[in-house]
């Protein structure tokens, strides 16, 4: 792998960015590999990457149905946090977050990791309570958590509505090591360093079915013929239903619709993550100036990756609720993803009944973040056929034993998570 | 954007409505045991195709309207009450 640098880039520049070599190979895949992961986002990409990095595993295939990284990886709000309620989730989601900080190095690629810190507001006492209780547990479990009043708010965020008749700013629970990075960088460092320890990422390869004999994974049909795998991974949210029946599974997952905006190109307007405590949106502005939003689902099953208009309407007015000055913005671009929604709306990174097959999904709207943690724990899970303690919880059984992670509380209804 | 057709207010626009989710699954009988419960509550078969699903017609006449949506195209093949048996397309 060519070192990336700041003297490289001067070198590059003088001959007019011309002489660049390709960041990772472009193979044909070969009759079998130790590991065959189905899925090129993020996810599956950080699995190979972990399995050759960190288990020595290297003849490892990682297969995509299009161009990498173009599914949720390319999808998402690029927000970056660990300020989760339960252990089973601030443990899993801390580690990610401590691997999201040393990751530039690891890659030897620029994700534009950006800790501007995460603010979720709340309007209201009760609300306060139970931000000061999130946040307790989360300093119990030694993340960072501030709990800051009006004020202090007020000193970070100046344009916020804060005297809403209906939703006057309490205060708001700050994660400071929380931010965002740049998705796509994400997915393209990830490819390049898994290959460079020679897993091979064959692009434009559709999965058609899971080869078992006597319930034991053998391989993957694909559009580019079989392929055997000792053990095949599963890192595919959005489409996991669909993926893990080719093997005879029926999961707790319903496939639902997410949207996403961005506006128009603005001067520094917001410096952080913002969340809005009386509804659900989301806030940021990417370095190119534009404000990156989103808010809840728009609440049906979809595989569409797009949206309907009344969602539109609903995040624009909760934004403006909470920031009045976002009523004069245009957006200039709205796009919908596929959400992987699991009854609690936690995550799934675990062995499968299938002996040989494993599953990474049901990341609900919270992929992003994970991206690295998952990943490592997804590597350590298949090298090791046992789970590491930071995804133990994250199993199917969990719901057949009244084990689920609800942290929203919100039940069985993924529509509702 | 969906438009369903109520049977009892006709076509409404989906702002009306509240989804119910999957409208294939049934409650088992009480004795069939946690596996039949852990399916009924828990797992679905999340289809990309044709959902048979219920819409609550909140802001209207606040009956369960049964309908056939397509989770690819957002079309809508049949509407209905909760006791009719809807027909489903073949792809």
């Amino acid at each position: 792998m060519t070192r990336y640098s700041g003297l490289r880039l001067l070198g590059h520049a003088l001959s007019g960015h011309a002489r660049w070599p390709r960041a990772w190979r472009a193979p044909d895949p070969k009759p079998s590999y130790d590991v065959v992961i189905i899925g090129g986002g993020g996810h599956g990409l950080a699995s190979a990457y972990y399995l050759a990095k960190e288990h020595g595993i290297t003849n490892v295939a990682v297969v995509e149905k299009g161009p990498i990284g173009l599914g949720n990886t390319g999808r998402n709000t690029t927000i970056v946090r660990s300020n989760y309620l339960f252990p089973e989730n601030n443990h899993f989601y801390e580690w990610s977050l401590k691997l999201w900080e040393g990751l530039e190095q690891d890659l030897n690629f620029n994700v534009m990791m950006s800790q501007r810190g995460v603010l979720n507001l709340f309007h209201s006492d009760s609300q306060r309570a139970a931000s000061a209780r999130r946040g307790n547990s989360m300093r119990l479990n030694g993340i960072d958590a501030e709990l800051l009043d009006r004020e202090q708010v007020k000193a970070m965020v100046p344009l916020l509505d804060y005297d809403n008749a209906r939703f006057p700013v309490f205060g708001g629970l700050l994660q400071r090591r929380g931010g965002t990075a740049r998705h796509d960088a994400v997915a393209w460092g990830f490819a390049r360093a898994a290959d460079a320890r020679g897993v091979d990422i064959i692009q434009h390869c559709e999965v058609t079915g899971i080869r078992r004999e006597g319930g034991r994974v053998t391989g993957v049909e694909t559009t580019r013929g079989f392929i055997g795998a000792r053990k095949v991974g599963i890192a595919v949210a959005g489409n996991t239903s669909r993926v893990a029946a080719m093997a005879g599974l029926r999961l707790p997952i319903e496939s639902h619709v997410l949207q996403a905006f961005v506006t128009e190109g603005l001067k520094p307007l917001v410096d952080m993550v913002v969340t809005f405590g009386a509804g659900h949106f989301y806030i940021s502005q990417s370095d190119k100036g534009g404000l990156v939003f989103g808010g809840g689902l728009d609440g049906y099953n979809s595989y569409a990756q797009r949206g309907s208009l009344p969602t539109v309407e609903h995040v624009w007015a909760a934004g403006v609720a909470m920031m009045p000055c976002l009523s004069r913005l245009r957006v200039l671009r709205q796009w919908g993803g596929v959400m992987d929604m699991t009854m609690d709306g936690s995550p799934l990174i675990c062995r499968t009944p299938v002996e040989g097959l494993y599953l990474n999904g049901g990341w609900c709207y919270g992929g992003f973040k994970a991206t690295p943690g998952s990943g490592w724990c997804f590597a350590h899970t298949i090298a090791n056929d046992a789970p590491h303690r930071f995804n133990a919880a994250m199993t199917i059984e969990r719901f057949r034993e009244g084990r689920a992670i609800d942290e929203r509380g919100a039940g069985p209804y993924p529509w509702a998570q | 954007m969906h438009l369903i057709d109520c049977p009892w207010c006709g076509p409404r626009d989906e702002a009306e409505f509240a989804y119910r989710g999957d409208a294939t699954v049934t409650r088992p009988a009480p004795d069939a045991g946690i596996d039949a419960f852990y399916d009924y509550v828990f797992t679905r078969a999340n289809p990309r195709g044709w959902h048979v699903e219920w819409w609550h017609h909140a802001a209207g006449c606040r009956q369960h309207v049964k309908v056939v949506r397509h989770t690819m195209t957002h079309a809508i093949a049949a509407t209905g009450r909760a006791t009719d048996i809807l027909e489903v397309p073949a792809a």
